[in-house]
């Protein structure tokens, strides 16, 4: 908890208020306690409070629950990460309690359910510990057996009264969650939520208030990565998807089920992940850009018909939620493991775009502009998230709709002519005409996965492959060259440059601001565009003696990541390493700095 | 109000209820000649049964007054797959085994377009097996002319999946051991509503069922046969007057919307019958989704599309 004034209220029996910038509250429990629900309140409050907001948690991969634990780190400046550590432990059983105690600061608060908890006399010298009858109290306030699950309410109504949180918008919120259900639900859980709230937990121990966020006058959305990847590609106008269920990619499919037929549009289950990317190319063909996607497994199986996409040049979003792998991996875990098979998996020479989002706010832009080059230059493109971005909850500026959403109407005005694959189109780049345009010379386009000519009808010609193969890769040479330079973070040169891509954006600039704290030359780039890269990197890498690719895949049999790899591949420098784990988790902002420390930084203070 | 994926906007008029002005203008049009719609030269062996089935497709599309505009066709990879490079018309050359799922989307996307697929019983039922049973079910509405030659011809006579027990390919030397997969039953039994057989030895009867097929709401899927002289000649002399055989015609009695009749129809051996084995009225998926997409944008009346997520954002600051 980073406290920016201490002691503001004396008052004989009132528990002292500390003023603090933000606090990393660690829920633990096991999945069935409804933990995620509290912590979704806290991240939603926030956003209504217009403070930053991240959250992270893990979900048992087994349906029938056990373990589970929701961080949510709110801040009233810019909150980059769910934080290493925690300032709040809310533990409901023993196992959470021994198990997350190693997650609190030394000094930090343990909340626990005195009716499940022993607590430990060893840790109460190290921690702050505060016990609270929970499962009995909730009894008390609502009935019931222990079972159920308002306990999460009541303690809800605890953090609240700890945090001096907005009760008013608490209860707007539970009223808000729970209307449309039998109104005994609602009132059940205001209930838990009141008793929670005016238990006195202030005899033991302090109270907090957060100061006030800087944000004033911005309206803000909270909601999690695949949410706002799926808004985004119904802004973006696509209305037509096709998909097949795996973890973590599922809720972006049941989202745009649910969603698609209001805006006209549609969203088919299908048996598996190879008809899911064949039916969206086929509504893409006929002139409806259309989403697949998937996670691990899935994309492996989308590889054939991705070619042919390439081939055919038909345009099309896949979105590919990580996971760990190979095979089917660690499910519920986040790695940044398919990169390589995002940028290359396919036979042939089969070039495609390839995006990473950096954060929540980012998956909705970036799936607006996945859009936007598939169709600008037709071809398949990769938005590659991963779990942790995929579940945890941000709030950011709510976006400008009216300005932003996008239709996609076909055009089928005839034409006079029509050549699918023109090899005289200015760097490649032509537009598929849809069935249903009628062309008057009467020479109509195939869509072909074979090699082809520029009606798309085959051919064995050498020189042609040639020519089309040239066309194909050019077209992304072109976006290459309309790409953005991405933006340092940190100064222009220096020692080290940390290079990073997708959801560890938070934790790499949180590393460089606190090696820069301690005096270290650090700067970190994340890079968007994956593949093709923007030009001009080469100049960046320059300015720095030493260059770390921060990635949570493995360090490889040569002993770097995957996209270490890639950017070795690309400017032949040997100085180009890695800084990798598999561990399944999102990198800890400690972890980078202590790997920075002692691979580059101890390293460069031999010399 | 945006136009929705199943009412699409104007110029495009749906096959179900078409434009008056179109309707009109499309009465004075003339029909396609042969010679506007004939493609490249068919790569095929001469002799393939394939030719009289595109013979076929020609006549259907001249008769029928389809359109440039108003037809697709995709078919997945084989001889028989080749299919939509043979005509001018739009069309899609996909992948081994999927054109079943391409021409999904591509039916569910545009109401407005009569989608054909064309593809070989390999790619039909043994690496587009899976396909093949949720394209029935779901009961696309689209035409499948399945042209079952009983062997693998442009890989150069491997066993199919259709392929008779004895069968001797390059890859059953001592005949095939695995027992044959018998389409019309798979089709019956993964709920197709339309199921007919017939043969390219007899183009008349092949030109009716496609004709059918193609007035037929829902999956209409025809088995045809269609010989590969190159690798398994004389396959279906059986089935042949010319060379001794006998083409039966589905006897007038039989009852097309009893399954089980079409289910021992279906297990004849060859030659057996030829015709509309099944045929059933069920809701296309098609209608479903459109109806989904009518009833929930009622509550959406007058919104512009943003406006409609601007309401979702609201719930969730
Ligand atoms: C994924 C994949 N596997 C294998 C092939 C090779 N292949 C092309 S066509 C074919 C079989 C064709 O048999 P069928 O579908 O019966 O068509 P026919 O040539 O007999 O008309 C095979 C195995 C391929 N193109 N793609
Ligand atoms: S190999 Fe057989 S199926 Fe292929 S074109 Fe020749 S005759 Fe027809
Ligand atoms: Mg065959």
């Amino acid at each position: 908890m980073s406290t920016a004034t201490v002691g503001v209220s004396e008052a004989a029996a009132a528990p002292p208020v500390e003023a603090v910038k933000e606090a990393v509250i660690r829920i633990a429990g096991n999945s069935q306690d409804g933990i995620q629900a509290i912590g979704g309140f806290l991240a939603r409050l926030a956003g209504r409070s217009e403070q930053d907001v991240m959250t992270y948690m893990t979900i048992p991969s087994t349906i029938s629950g056990g373990p589970s634990i929701f961080q949510v780190r709110i801040g009233s400046g810019e909150v980059h990460s769910s934080g290493d550590e925690a300032d709040v432990l809310l533990a409901f059983y023993q196992h959470s309690y021994e198990e997350h105690i190693v997650h609190l600061k030394k000094g930090g608060i343990v909340l626990y359910d005195a009716d499940h908890v022993e607590p430990k006399p060893d840790w109460e010298l190290e921690y702050r510990h505060v016990g609270v009858p929970i499962s009995g109290l909730t009894v008390e306030a609502i009935g019931g057996t222990t079972r159920d699950k308002g306990k999460n309410v009541y303690a809800l109504g605890l953090i609240a009264k700890m945090f001096d949180l907005d009760a008013a918008k608490l209860r707007n919120l539970i009223g808000e969650r729970f209307s449309g259900k039998d109104t005994s639900v609602a009132a059940n859980a205001l209930n838990a939520f009141e008793a929670g709230y005016s238990y006195s937990v202030g005899h033991l121990l302090n109270t907090f208030r957060f100061v006030d966020s800087q944000r004033r006058g911005i309206k803000q959305v909270v909601m999690n990565g695949n949410e706002a990847l799926a808004y985004g590609l119904i802004a973006a106008g696509v209305r037509f998807g096709a998909g097949y269920p795996i973890t973590p990619w599922t809720d972006i499919m049941e989202l745009l089920r649910r969603e698609l037929p209001k805006y006209g549009g549609m969203f088919v289950q299908c048996e598996d992940e190879i008809a899911s990317i064949a039916m969206a190319l086929g509504a893409s063909y006929a002139g409806h850009l259309a989403v697949t996607g998937t996670s691990g497994p899935g994309l492996s199986l989308k590889t054939e018909a991705l070619g042919w996409g390439v081939m055919a040049e038909v345009p099309l979003v896949l979105v590919n939620v990580q996971r760990g792998g190979p095979s089917t991996g660690l499910p519920t875990n986040v790695e940044q493991s398919d990169l390589n098979i995002a940028c290359f998996g396919s036979h042939g020479d089969c070039p495609r775009v390839v995006l990473a989002p950096a954060n929540v706010e980012d998956c909705f832009y970036t799936a607006i502009e996945a859009v936007n080059q598939a169709r600008q230059y037709s071809v398949p493109v990769i938005i590659l998230t991963d779990q942790a971005i995929a579940t945890r909850i941000e709030a950011f500026e709510q976006p400008k709709l009216e300005q932003i959403c996008q239709q996609l109407t076909p055009d089928f005005t005839p034409v006079a002519t029509f050549k699918p694959y023109d090899l005289s189109a200015p760097n490649g780049i032509a537009h598929h005409r849809p069935p249903g345009t009628r062309i008057l010379d009467g020479r109509y386009p195939i869509a072909s996965g074979l090699e082809h000519d520029e009606y798309g009808h085959p051919t064995a010609s050498a020189k042609l492959h040639t020519l089309m193969s040239a066309k194909r890769r050019k077209k992304l040479q072109a976006l290459a060259a309309q790409l953005p330079p991405p933006k340092l973070y940190g100064p222009p040169q220096g020692k080290l440059l940390l290079v990073g891509w997708g959801s560890t954006h938070g934790p790499i600039c949180e590393a460089v601001d606190r090696a820069r704290a301690m005096g270290e030359s650090v700067s970190a780039l994340h890079l968007k565009h994956l593949h093709p890269l923007p030009n001009g990197l080469e100049q960046l890498f320059s300015a720095f003696t030493h260059t770390r690719v921060v990635e949570m895949n493995d360090e490889g049999v040569y002993g770097y990541g995957q996209l270490a790899g890639i950017l070795r591949a690309r400017y032949c420098n040997p100085k180009i390493l890695g800084i990798n784990k598999t561990d399944g988790l999102t990198f800890k902002v400690r972890e980078i700095v202590q790997r920075v420390n002692a691979e580059v930084v101890d390293g460069m203070q031999k010399y | 109000m945006s136009a929705t994926l199943t009412e699409p906007a104007p110029p495009q008029a749906t096959v179900a209820a078409p434009d008056p002005t179109t309707a009109a203008a499309a009465a004075d049009r003339k029909p396609l000649t042969r010679k506007e719609i004939i493609g490249d030269h068919p790569t095929w062996c001469p002799g393939c049964g394939d030719f009289s089935v595109l013979a076929v497709y020609f006549k259907l599309i001249e008769k029928r007054k389809l359109w440039h505009e108003k037809i697709v066709t995709v078919a997945g990879i084989g001889c028989s797959s080749r299919f939509p490079y043979f005509l001018q018309a739009h069309g899609a050359h996909f992948i081994h085994g999927r054109a079943l799922p391409f021409a999904t989307g591509l039916s569910l996307a545009r109401p407005d377009l009569h989608v054909f697929a064309f593809g070989g019983d390999g790619d039909a039922f043994s690496i587009g097996g899976n396909h093949f049973t949720h394209t029935a079910r779901k009961n696309l509405n689209l035409t499948y002319v399945v042209m079952d030659n009983q062997v693998y011809g442009l890989t150069k006579k491997q066993t199919s999946p259709t392929s008779p027990l004895g069968f001797k390919s390059k890859t059953d030397l001592w005949g095939a051991v695995d027992y044959p997969i018998n389409p019309m039953k798979q089709a019956i039994m993964a709920g197709a509503t339309f199921v007919a057989r017939t043969s390219h030895t007899n183009p008349a009867h092949v030109l009716q069922m496609m004709e059918a097929a193609l007035d037929h709401e829902g999956f209409s899927f025809i088995e045809c046969l269609s010989e590969c002289v190159e690798f398994y000649q004389g396959a279906f002399d059986a089935s042949n007057p010319r060379k001794g055989g006998a083409f039966n015609l589905v006897p007038a009695e039989h009852d097309v919307t009893d399954e089980m009749a079409a289910y021992r129809l279906a297990g004849e051996p060859l030659p057996g019958h030829f015709g509309i084995f099944y045929q059933v009225k069920r809701p296309t998926k098609n209608a479903l989704e459109a109806k989904i997409i009518k009833d929930v944008r009622e509550k959406f009346k007058g919104l512009e599309d943003w406006q409609i997520l601007q309401k979702t954002f609201d719930r969730m600051n």
